[in-house]
């Protein structure tokens, strides 16, 4: 089968617009006979739901968290980008879109990304529209930061908070939509399966996740909004709950899977502390703004710091190594995410890592401080040379910006961060790669769509910073509502979707099989003890620097993994009931395939671009080498049966508007 | 670390409950207390007992999933924390710890644990909301300047996580902090103005229909609240509450 990416012709920036002048449309009659299922309410999700139910679908959403409200978007701090140009700094759609490629290491479909630059303005238009407080400046307008990877300050943000404030404004029009009976709203709800129907996906089959009882749900299309799979490294940023199952479940169902071994590994986490820790703790890039990252330029230092014998701030100016601003002197503490974790991996890698295990550098806020406390004395008009004084205006500064960061530093590690400086390392958060989707989000099955991170659409190998939540709101409001229509429209007299049909009876028999299989399994281990040994081989094979050996190694032990799973796994309780543990054993044997194919992917890969770095391919002083050549392809999956047996497709990337060079950021 | 803890357990929904003891080792200070709660699920697990369900999601204290009443108040010892951010240095060697979930007529257990919060998603269906469709055209967001200051406030009361330690630490079982909450945030908006009026009578009246008790200013929920959400939000929603009421 040919990939079509379903790319509109035309000069790039006038494709979308033509695009939607031309497609399909449903009229208002009409749409109300139409169901749509959304699953997940992440802000793809939720802005999806609601949207589609204002264009008057009938829409039903599920989730497994008990409302809405709580899907991991949630949990994003620093912000949204928008190519607003607010602060005259010389942003435009086309520095966005441009940003946005570059960022992803040139691995990302140039229309989509246009697209997403292009919608980015309405998306903050929206949002205050409907009463998220974005922060604003003492004149009353928005606040903009800057971001990694950018030279401009187009992010918008709500303190350390954006995500919950986006994610509250897209519940808030999924409320309204509610309340007027156009969403039905299923909380702890799991979907299972998708059931496909003459070739078409026409609905799902899902767990009440309170009662067990398994549902079917039928409609005209099924809208995929689950977020990403990273929790297959089992330590990650994101929520305990989140998983891969939905998008796992499409992938065996025919949807294709694409480029999944990029991953993104966020520079700046809380380190981990013990084998007891569940879960990792992300301190947003927005810290980056005013922070420098620094280790001991000694090793000596950075031993005695190991060994509680040295504090950092005991460590002089002229012996400490600002490593990020020493290589990359142009974006210093800014440059992309990929690049940032890398170096700090080198640095602990060669014995400069500060904290107990060694794998932690130093974010520093003393010279931020110091630099608003001075002009905050010379605004109020106070001694800018009382060094007490600095420190305390400056500090107030600082926690007025990131207060709530800082809070949540001191009450995880039991240090404070306004008097020494925190420990970072990296951690898994966030997956660019995801199911495999053309122009119209659509996946290869047909009626079955992909939004949000769960698709791979729009970061390339490497996603920057605030662009995350840009592509959810872009999906779920501006994208999705118009595409989805031009495929619904043929399907206007189909009428209603019956549950009795075969393909759902079946697709019900094998999710009970499957639960059935773990109730009564007998083993002897709980499911987080192979989560886990999943996680550490996927971290220490899979995770920042890969090779091929490595990597072949992985293979065969994800899948011995998987089979002694099946053999072994305990899960107590019943299928009848609230049963937490039988909710993680399906996710966590979804994850042991989709890891398997997470490594093949990477090992077929010869070359390093973005998240996706193998040591075999590296330039002299470390930097990532790409292969233009043969590898500026997306990597799309085909499922065969077995992870191992999954048939590669690829879509080749073309680049009008944007010219291949090496990626840059000195 | 070695602790007592006294857990309720209750099967399902319509199940008598009761409290059950578990002795604990090998608790490090550094763990976060859901962390210690995995320790003890592993070890029954392992033994063939029903873990205990918990709610818990992000573990980063913005989900606002967490619902554990321990030692007596919601959320644990510590304050302007949910429990998936409470740690165990709080606690000390040989502690006594008492686990519950949140309790209110309105909150009703689901098993163990965990209760059905649903009540409080019902009451933003009603007007938590302002009522603007999507559209690729809507004014330009610097077209309305909002003071910092109204913007700033509008935020701490938007910070809510809806996680219900105001209902569960309130002798009343009272919503009034939540619900103000999300009245403030709009109230405070130039954008939430044309709709106030309806927002809070509506608001208020499924909040009443839910079972939620009514407000006495106590002030526990302030002091429990994991996101500090201020009392003066419920000030300004009976402000409201009553304006709306004479506008008839």
């Amino acid at each position: 089968m040919a990939l079509d990416s379903k790319i509109p012709n035309g000069p790039i920036a006038d494709k979308w617009t033509n695009y939607k002048d031309h497609i399909n449309l449903v009229n208002p009659a009409n749409k109300r006979n139409i169901d749509i299922i959304v699953v997940g309410t992440g802000l793809a999700g939720s802005s999806a739901a609601a949207t589609l139910a204002e264009l008057g679908y009938n829409v039903k959403t599920f989730c497994f968290q008990d409302s809405p409200r709580r899907a991991h978007s949630i949990a994003a701090q620093g912000g949204i980008n928008a190519a607003k140009n607010y602060q005259g700094d010389g942003d435009s759609t086309f520095r966005l879109f441009y940003d946005t490629v570059k960022g992803g290491d040139y691995r990302s479909r140039e229309a989509n990304v246009h697209r997403l630059a292009e919608v980015s303005v309405n998306i903050i238009d929206q949002c205050v529209m409907q009463g998220v407080p974005l922060a604003r400046e003492y004149g009353g307008l928005l606040d903009n930061r800057s971001f990694g990877g950018t030279l401009v300050a187009r992010t918008f943000y709500a303190k350390g908070q954006t995500g919950q404030q986006l994610l509250l404004g897209a519940y808030s029009a999924m409320n309204r939509q509610i309340g007027r009976g156009k969403i039905k709203s299923y909380t702890r709800h799991e979907m299972q399966d998708l059931v496909v129907v003459d070739g078409k996906a026409r609905g799902i089959i899902a767990r009440d996740l309170v009662t067990g009882e398994i549902e079917r749900h039928s409609a005209h299309a099924v809208v995929i909004a689950s977020g990403g799979y990273g929790n297959v490294f089992f330590l990650s940023t994101y929520a305990m709950g989140s998983n891969a199952t939905a998008a796992w479940k499409i992938h065996k169902k025919g949807a294709f899977f694409a480029n999944p071994c990029y991953t993104q590994i966020h520079p700046t986490c809380i380190p981990v502390s013990g084998d007891h820790q569940s879960k990792l703790t992300l301190m947003s890039e927005s810290l980056r703004n005013d922070g420098r990252i620094w280790v001991p330029a000694k090793l000596e230092d950075a031993k005695s710091i190991r060994e509680g014998k040295l504090k950092p701030t005991q460590i002089a100016e002229a012996d400490r190594d600002y490593y990020l601003e020493r290589r990359y002197p142009a974006f210093g503490n800014l440059v992309p995410r990929d690049i940032a974790s890398r170096a700090a991996k080198e640095r602990c890698d060669a014995g400069f890592g500060v904290n107990k295990t060694g794998e932690a550098v130093y974010l520093d806020f003393a010279a931020a401080i110091e630099r608003y406390g001075k002009e905050q004395a010379y605004v109020k008009g106070l001694d800018a040379n009382d060094a007490a004084l600095i420190t305390k205006l400056g500090a107030a500064l600082v926690a007025n910006k990131y207060g709530n960061l800082f809070q949540m530093y001191e009450k995880i590690v039991d240090e404070n961060p306004y008097t020494t400086p925190m420990m970072i390392y990296p951690a898994v958060h966030y997956t660019m790669g995801g199911t495999w989707v053309d122009y119209n989000l659509q996946t290869t099955i047909p009626g079955c769509f992909s939004i949000g991170e769960s698709n791979f659409s729009d970061h390339g190998a490497n996603r920057l910073g605030a662009s995350a939540l840009m592509q959810g709101l872009a999906d779920g409001y501006f994208v999705l509502p118009y595409t989805i229509g031009d495929y619904l429209a043929p399907d206007i007299k189909t009428g209603k979707i019956s549950t009795d049909l075969p393909e759902f009876i079946e697709a019900e028999k094998n999710v009970k099989a499957r639960i059935d299989q773990f109730i009564n399994n007998n083993g002897t281990h709980s499911v987080d003890y192979f989560h886990k040994k999943l996680g550490k081989i996927m971290w220490n094979k899979v995770g920042m620097a890969r090779n091929a050996k490595g990597l072949n190694e992985a293979i065969v032990e994800i899948a011995a993994l998987r089979e002694e799973f099946y053999k072994d796994v305990k899960v107590p309780g019943d299928a009848n009931s609230f049963n937490q543990e039988l909710d993680k054993a399906g996710r966590v044997a979804d994850f042991l395939e989709l890891g398997e194919l997470f490594a093949k992917d990477a090992l077929h890969r010869n070359e390093s671009c973005g998240g996706h770095f193998r040591e075999e391919y590296q330039s002299e002083d470390g930097e990532a080498q790409r292969d233009d050549e043969n590898f500026a392809y997306v990597a799309a999956w085909e499922y065969m049966g077995k992870p191992s047996e999954a048939v590669l497709h690829k879509e080749p990337l073309v680049y009008d508007n944007v010219k291949l060079v090496t990626r840059s950021y000195k | 670390m070695k602790l007592t803890l006294k857990i309720w357990r209750q099967k399902n929904a319509k199940a008598k409950g009761e409290i059950v003891e578990y002795p604990l080792d090998g608790i490090e200070e550094d763990m976060s207390f859901l962390e210690m709660l995995d320790v003890l699920n592993e070890g029954l697990i392992n033994k063939g007992d029903l873990p205990v369900s918990f709610d818990h999601d992000c573990r980063e204290g913005i989900c606002g999933s967490c619902s554990l009443y321990i030692n007596g108040e919601a959320h644990g010892p510590d304050r302007g924390v949910p429990t998936c951010q409470l740690h165990m240095r709080m606690f000390k060697d040989g502690d006594t710890i008492y686990i519950e979930p949140f309790r209110a007529k309105a909150f009703p257990v689901i098993k163990d644990l965990v209760v059905d919060r649903s009540a409080f998603d019902r009451i933003q269906h009603a007007g938590g909301f302002v009522s603007i469709n999507t559209s690729g055209k809507p004014t330009d967001a610097n077209a309305i300047p909002i003071p910092k200051h109204d913007a700033d406030r509008a935020f701490d009361a938007a910070t809510c996580i809806g996680c219900g330690a105001c209902v569960a630490s309130c002798k009343n079982s009272s919503a009034m902090l939540f619900v103000s909450a999300k009245v403030s945030q709009y109230a405070l908006l130039p954008q939430g103005k044309v709709e106030a009026a309806d927002r809070v009578l509506n608001m208020v009246a499924q909040m009443d229909a839910e079972g939620f008790g009514n407000c006495t200013n106590t002030g526990a929920c302030e002091v429990e609240c994991p996101k500090g959400i201020s009392l003066e939000n419920i000030a300004r929603m009976n402000r409201e509450y009553l304006s709306a009421s004479l506008k008839g």
